[in-house]
């Protein structure tokens, strides 16, 4: 009655769940031949193989998914398409009939042109680049480095940088503004204003204790064995970072690298405060202040710009996007 | 204690109080655990850690610290401080603005549990019953979620065009509906606000429930149909419970959020109409930077404690919630 695919699914399901951590790239060789990480879900699932056979269950499940893509398309998609339309019209024509499926007056591509050259929407999309690129940087080499001395190095100090970590890990954003804000002002030490640098942006970005966390956990379950024997080998803490651990890590290195790319992307209030020279500023932070004074047409066209590359990003990286939010709610202390 | 074993004597640190990384644990270590990766690596491990300790050292565990001392002083320039006690705390509490700040912030939150709580439970339990093409649903699913939320706010307030010709009003049209006022009517902001947010978060969502329809445990619902149970009855009976850890830590997790909403109502609404759509974050961000920057900070800092203190107290049941789920 079980086929062998039903009882190796099994074992690793319970697997998972007595991993605690839903970590699925553990399994790498597994994970490669999956072409979606949530597309191994449980062949017997509510319906059962014999209900299958009914033809009313098979047309009720039909229908309720031809319902459900409907509704995904409609709701979730469809502010995204009315948008793309929206940019490549003229603006009149959004005013006065927004829901027109057809180009009364023609197809308005000069909106795009427009918000390329003139709103400088390319500039601040290299500005958001350069921003992503740098908070990515930070966060990998924060995240990894203290991932490895916390799991695999363990020096006596580690617990109580973890206990510290998980203590950050809960406190709200909102609670180091106000701080945060003085401290690239006028940090102490220092005393020189990182106002409008974007060194402002990357290095707090870096104060990620998720990351840390969930490459710790990630660590903690590589084979012990592996490291003992790059040791014997006589492979240093260095090289045993960089040519054991890194090259075993390259699911939650991708998990994590996607994340920090577009949370940077999504950002806004930080860059914000701490860019106010507009020629350094993001194009999300941009595109609140060219609202007003912009055609309708082409700032739609600078939004749809500025959607583009995330959306694009997340279909090409799919499954670590995924396999990712599903660890959102599986830290634990 | 005495051991050679490094895990062992690791073991020990913490109940031993070990703080700092100083010269004495060096020594310690060479004294009694002559491992040689341990004797040989303290200075590379600390190498490894700087990074973190520099980094969370400056922007995350210094603020705390500094958050704390901010909220009892007053900083009319950004130079001079001064001791005020607990007199910002008291500016706060008697703010006729903060009850207004918290009750909205309870509505939105309230109004994002009915919108956006059921929703992506449902579309996760049948999305998991799709056997083709599933990926493709959840990325249909998750795509608003990468979308700026910059990019949706404003997307939105296109559609929440209160003219005639507005996205929705056009829509409502159809029906003879409308047409509406949407974010300048004191009534219709705040929900307003709320369904822009469930469309722009309820992915995320979807996938963590999806992810977590991975363990049940398929057994189950073979027992379930060889005793004859309905679809409804496995729904209830089994997947339900199955995912009780993580609707729990789902429901927590958007607790927090919510309560910390600020862009929603900062781009939509400045917080209007009269007020209608003032979120506690909102306030914050108005004392701190709202007239001129620097003389509010004290004030900030005091409710964006005492938020926290509150949201202290999700984050236990969050931690407790997903200790015992994930050990489960």
């Amino acid at each position: 009655m079980i086929t062998p695919w039903i009882r190796r699914h099994r074992k690793s399901s319970k697997s998972v769940s007595s991993q605690g951590l839903m970590l699925p790239g553990h399994r790498m060789p597994r994970i490669r031949r999956r072409r979606n990480p949530v597309s191994g879900l449980t062949n017997q699932g509510l319906i059962s193989p014999s209900d299958w056979k009914r033809p009313s269950v098979r047309w009720g499940v039909g229908a309720t998914h031809m319902l459900l893509l409907v509704a995904l398309v409609v709701i979730g998609l469809g502010p995204l398409l009315w948008l793309a339309k929206a940019a490549i019209t003229p603006t009149n024509d959004i005013f006065n009939h927004p829901l027109s499926l057809t180009f009364a007056h023609g197809a308005a591509w000069s909106n795009l042109r427009t918000a390329w050259s003139t709103v400088q929407v390319g500039h601040y999309l290299l500005n958001t680049i350069e921003i992503c690129f740098g908070s990515w940087l930070v966060q990998l080499t924060v995240a990894t480095t203290g991932g490895y001395v916390l799991s695999v190095l363990r020096p006596r100090y580690a617990r109580v940088v973890t206990a510290m970590l998980l203590v950050t890990l809960f406190l709200p954003a909102i609670v180091l503004l106000v701080p945060l804000y003085l401290m690239i002002v006028n940090p102490p030490l220092i005393h020189h204003s990182f106002m409008n640098s974007y060194w402002a942006v990357w290095l707090p970005a870096g104060a990620s204790s998720f990351n840390v966390i969930i490459m710790k956990r990630f660590f903690d379950n590589l084979p012990r064995e592996l490291f003992e024997a790059a040791r014997i080998d006589g492979a240093g803490p260095v090289r045993l970072f960089f040519s054991v651990v890194l090259p075993m890590s390259k699911p939650i290195l991708g998990v994590v690298s996607v994340f920090a790319f577009i949370a940077e992307w999504k950002n806004f209030l930080w860059p914000f405060l701490v860019l106010q020279d507009p020629n350094k500023q993001p194009i999300s932070v941009r595109l609140p202040a060219i609202a007003g004074q912009t055609q309708l047409g082409v700032f739609l066209a600078a939004m749809l710009i500025a959607c583009i590359v995330p959306i694009v990003g997340f279909l090409i990286f799919q499954r670590s996007f995924l396999r990712g939010s599903g660890l959102g709610g599986a830290i634990k202390g | 204690m005495d051991t050679a074993n490094p895990t062992a004597s690791d073991m020990s640190a913490g109940s031993l109080g070990a703080t700092e990384p100083g010269r004495a644990r060096v020594h310690y270590h060479r004294r009694r655990t002559p491992v040689t990766w341990v004797r040989s690596g303290g200075l590379t491990t600390l190498l490894f850690a700087l990074p973190l300790l520099l980094i969370f050292g400056a922007f995350s565990w210094y603020p705390m610290v500094r958050s704390v001392f901010l909220s009892m002083e007053m900083t009319p320039n950004l130079v001079t401080y001064t001791w005020v006690g607990l007199d910002n705390f008291r500016y706060v509490i008697h703010d006729p603005l903060l009850p207004i700040a918290v009750k909205n912030t309870a509505y939105f939150a309230f109004l994002a549990l009915i919108f956006g709580y059921p929703i992506p439970l449902v579309a996760a339990v049948l999305m998991s019953e799709v056997r083709r093409h599933r990926g493709f649903y959840s990325a249909l699913a998750y795509i608003p979620v990468v979308v700026p939320p910059v990019v949706s706010v404003l997307l939105w307030k296109e559609f929440y065009d209160g003219s005639v010709t507005g996205v929705f009003n056009t829509i409502l049209g159809w029906v003879h509906m409308g047409p509406y006022a949407w974010l300048s009517s004191q009534q219709m902001a705040m929900p307003a606000l709320v369904v822009e947010s469930t469309w722009a978060n309820a992915g995320g969502t979807v996938i963590i429930y999806l992810a977590a329809l991975i363990g049940v445990n398929s057994e189950l619902y073979e027992a379930a149909s060889v005793d004859g149970a309905s679809l409804w009855r496995k729904v209830w009976h089994i997947t339900m419970p199955q995912l009780r850890g993580v609707m729990l830590v789902t429901l927590i997790l958007q607790i927090i959020g919510t309560a910390q909403v600020f862009l929603e109502p900062y781009l939509f609404t400045q917080g209007g109409p009269n007020n209608k759509t003032l979120t506690v974050m909102l306030l914050i961000y108005q004392y701190a930077f709202g007239s001129s920057v620097g003389s509010g900070f004290g004030y900030a800092t005091a409710l964006s404690l005492m938020l926290a203190a509150f949201l202290a107290l999700f984050s236990l049941i969050y931690l407790r919630a997903t200790r015992s789920w994930s050990s489960e």
